[in-house]
């Protein structure tokens, strides 16, 4: 397991910035740091070896090492002395509960159940609860039915302070047949509520932070300070306050306010907004949404739900230990803080980008920290399952991080993961520790793009690095100076800001490299105020580990319609001329070339290549140049007219498999031995003002770039496209 | 549903030449069937230490339960390691313990 852990503020920083790093161990004594600049992270037995060089720095040292908590769930936190002042109250809500079968789960209250005081009402194994205390004695209101998952209830708890009197209504929207899900349980009690602090929406104050968190959806939450009749709690539902209720009302939130924002609403005169702590998710439909609009930014009164989950995290919100300023004259690249205390180790990637107008080099390598950011800490290994092993081709393999993912919520979840109530997830933060970007990891993203930085450092090619980060922030003003712009190996997850720069950089007559597989396939959204959180929703098609409800396609960010770019009306087959096409993740294969590969216009990038050679029929990544992600022209979402396919990979076999949003009817002739689309297609075109564009279209073939101490036809073919592409000569138009 | 022959050692014994494939479609069928294992309870492995040793585990279904090692079951090549699951994933769907059958 891991005890020594840690993440910065920042993923990108400028020379003469300052990158605070948060620490947290489980053992006493000190941890060391050291700022590394990372090369190469892959050290399996096969490849190319750990490759990291120390690098002189006033941070590098000893910390003393402290244990940092996490509070992970998210909830509304009201932090105002007038509701846990309350003595009668009404507390009603929209509830659609998710899982039931949690044992103590609050809706909301001033609850503290350290210190037994206060008063929520809340779910207990299915079961809606109303419970008071006043530090001594507690007593709590059970009702006579329970709910069922994924059903809208009015909730409301009641409670007169003169008589005692405590109420419990749970009405469902839908009713079926025969069926027992409402109440109306009512019974006098003793006790008096003392103070239990803060007001919390989905969960309640305790010694160790807000518990009891509640799994589902919130909708529309109003506090009174006396008893409502039910007529009555159908208008603050409308969110109206008639005038008899308006002295009484402490509280009516809307959810559908400020969509992007961390405020909850409050629209009553008393204005307690509150404060939405790690990010539930926005946008979703809400009691009384009925079809009549897909679209939240058309009819947000019909999305006034948020979704809350016991797992959900932003902001781990750990103290800094360290900080690096940045020298003044740094070179751009890739670096690490390298954390060692006993026998543990941890990287704390980050990357040191040029300053902005003054490029350090004429070639560009575009990390994909949109993709890292949606894979991270994801525990597909052990929670996919059957999905994990048919698509894997293998019986499942996990590792210790693996298990301490499984075992440890407070890192929160990936983008492939689904949360503790079976729901997608939706967003993912980068101010927590990342266990699966490193050196040593899996050769996937972060440790297979080292294979690209080695490259380059072995060749002696000067680059810069940048993030999906600045691109978004900075748009096609980032690339400009660049003659050439390469990507990483897998580059899925982009925004629209990204997208439009790349394409403008091409237009420009900038030179591309798209040296991944399955790239520009998500459309995704940063936050515009918030550092360092992404949102994407799984929506209608795509090769998806979840998917997003009819109605909730579009992203709380920003109000833009996620789901694959292809779906949004810009393919990647515009980005680079290639889309993705098929997966398989046991073996790859090598290309061979094309008549097309003779074309004077591509020849070129072949020199020293013989023509019946097959290329990368070796690599560290399932042992081919053409594998695990690959992609594939099609002329009718964009891949342009004039595009040279010169050079191709074919002969997948049965374990390679078709993506599914290109075939219409499911049958069996979707893999590689029977599905003549499950192939890879290298591709060359030429962009106006004398830019250009070729695409490998495989995530596999930066892994077959250091065979044989670099000497390959693989590693000599991207240096004949990298020297022409840096050479300030325009490139032709065809 | 296809479902696995115990008289097919052939298939078996080809799994065991090659257990990353590519696999004959005949094999393929046997190996689809024995990939759709419910969470719980599956026999997988953990990589226990980096590219060496590999043990024997089975998953609990629920995240925040931990993940049973069977530690004196371990292996030092992950080929053999895949033999190993596929045995009990055969004798599971079979009733016929690959070992003796092969005996």
């Amino acid at each position: 397991m891991r005890r020594l852990l840690g993440y910065a503020d920042r993923i990108s920083v400028r020379p003469d910035e300052t990158i605070n790093f948060k620490v947290s161990s489980e053992d006493e004594g000190t941890f060391h740091l050291d700022i590394l600049r990372i090369r190469c992270g892959d050290d399996t037995p096969a490849g190319p070896g750990l490759k990291e060089t120390p690098v002189e720095a006033r941070v590098n040292g000893d910390y003393p090492a402290r244990f940092q908590k996490t509070q992970v769930g998210s909830f509304v936190s009201v932090d105002h002395p007038r509701t846990p002042a309350l003595e009668s109250f009404t507390l009603q809500a929209m509830v659609w509960p998710t899982l039931l079968e949690k044992d103590e789960q609050t809706i909301m209250g001033s609850w503290h159940a350290g210190h037994r005081k206060g008063y929520a009402i809340g779910v207990v194994n299915g079961r809606l609860t109303l419970t008071i205390g006043d530090g001594s004695s507690i007593e709590t209101l059970v009702s006579s039915a329970s709910m069922h998952e994924r059903h809208w209830y009015l909730v409301a708890a009641t409670f007169d302070s003169a008589t005692g009197e405590a109420t419990l209504i749970q009405e469902p929207l839908v009713r079926y047949a025969g069926d027992a899900d409402s109440a109306r349980t009512t019974r006098p009690m003793d006790v008096r509520p003392g103070n239990g602090g803060r007001f919390i929406i989905a969960g309640h104050n305790s010694d160790d932070g807000v518990s009891g968190l509640f799994n589902g959806k919130i909708d529309t939450p109003a506090v009174t300070s006396r008893v409502l009749e039910r007529g009555q709690m159908e208008h603050l539902l409308d969110r109206r306050i008639p005038p008899e209720v308006a002295a009484d009302v402490v509280a009516l939130w809307d959810f559908s306010r400020e969509m992007n924002g961390v405020t909850a609403h409050d629209i009553s005169p008393n204005r307690l907004h509150g404060t939405i702590v790690n990010i539930p998710t926005r946008a979703m439909k809400g009691w009384n949404h009925d079809g009549s609009e897909m679209v939240w930014t058309h009819r947000p009164e019909h999305y006034g739900a948020i979704h809350f989950h016991d797992d959900d995290l932003y902001d781990c919100d750990w103290e800094t230990d360290a900080a690096w300023h940045v020298p003044a004259n740094c070179r751009s690249g890739a670096f690490a803080a390298f954390l060692t205390q006993n026998d543990q180790w941890f990287y704390i990637p980050f990357y040191v980008r040029p300053p902005t107008g003054r490029p350090g080099a004429r070639l560009a390598l575009l990390i994909a920290t949109c993709s890292y950011y949606a894979y991270v800490n994801n525990h597909m290994p052990i929670g996919w399952g059957d999905m994990g092993e048919h698509s894997g081709n293998a019986f499942s393999v996990i590792d210790m991080t693996d298990i301490h993912l499984h075992m440890h919520p407070e890192h929160g979840l990936s983008m492939y993961d689904n949360h503790s109530d079976g729901s997608g997830v939706a967003y993912a933060s980068r101010l927590r520790p990342f266990l699966r970007m490193g050196p040593r990891d899996d050769l996937w993203q972060y440790n297979a793009d080292t294979h690209i930085t080695d490259w380059l450092e072995e060749q002696g090619i000067a680059f810069d690095v940048i993030t999906d980060d600045d691109l978004d922030a900075e748009g096609v003003a980032l690339l400009e100076p660049y003659a050439s712009v390469m990507t990483t190996t897998h580059p899925e997850y982009t925004t629209t800001g990204m997208m439009q720069a790349l394409l403008h950089y091409q237009q420009r007559g900038g030179r591309f490299i798209y040296m991944g597989g399955n790239g520009f396939y998500w459309r995704v959204a940063l936050h515009p105020t918030l550092p360092g959180v992404m949102e994407m929703r799984r929506a209608e098609d795509g090769m998806r580990s979840w998917i997003a409800s009819p109605g909730e396609y579009v992203m709380s960010f920003n109000g833009e319609l996620g789901g694959l770019w292809r779906r949004n009306g810009m393919s990647p087959e515009a980005i680079c001329g290639t889309g993705f096409a098929a997966q398989g993740f046991n073996f790859a294969r090598p290309y061979t070339r094309t008549p097309a590969s003779e074309d004077s216009r591509a020849s070129w990038i072949f020199e020293g290549i013989g023509r019946d050679e097959k290329i990368g029929d070796f690599g560290s990544v399932f042992g081919g140049a053409a594998g695990a992600e690959i992609d594939s022209i099609d002329p009718q979402e964009g891949t342009p007219p004039h595009a040279l396919v010169v050079a191709e990979a074919t002969d997948f076999g049965v374990d390679f498999h078709w993506v599914n949003e290109e075939f219409l009817h499911t049958h069996s002739a979707v893999n590689g031995e029977n599905c003549p689309h499950v192939r890879c297609d290298m591709v060359f075109y030429e962009t106006p003002n004398g830019g250009a564009v070729f695409s490998t279209s495989s995530i596999a073939f930066a892994g077959s770039l250091a065979h044989n101490g670099y000497d390959n036809n693989v590693s000599r073919l991207l240096s004949n496209v990298v020297n022409r592409f840096l050479d300030p000569e325009p490139i032709p138009s065809p | 549903m296809y479902r696995i022959d115990p008289g097919r050692t052939d298939l078996a014994e080809e799994f065991r030449r090659n257990p990353f494939g590519p696999h004959s479609a005949e094999l393929q069928k046997v190996l689809n069937v024995m990939r759709w294992e419910p969470i719980e309870g599956k026999y997988v492995l953990v990589n226990t230490v980096p590219h060496k040793e590999w043990c024997l585990a089975q998953l609990p279904g629920k995240r925040g339960v931990p993940v049973t090692l069977h530690e004196d079951v371990v292996f030092t090549d992950l080929g053999e390691a895949e033999w190993y699951i596929f045995r009990l994933r055969w004798k599971k769907h079979t009733g016929v313990d690959l070992d003796q059958a092969s005996q």
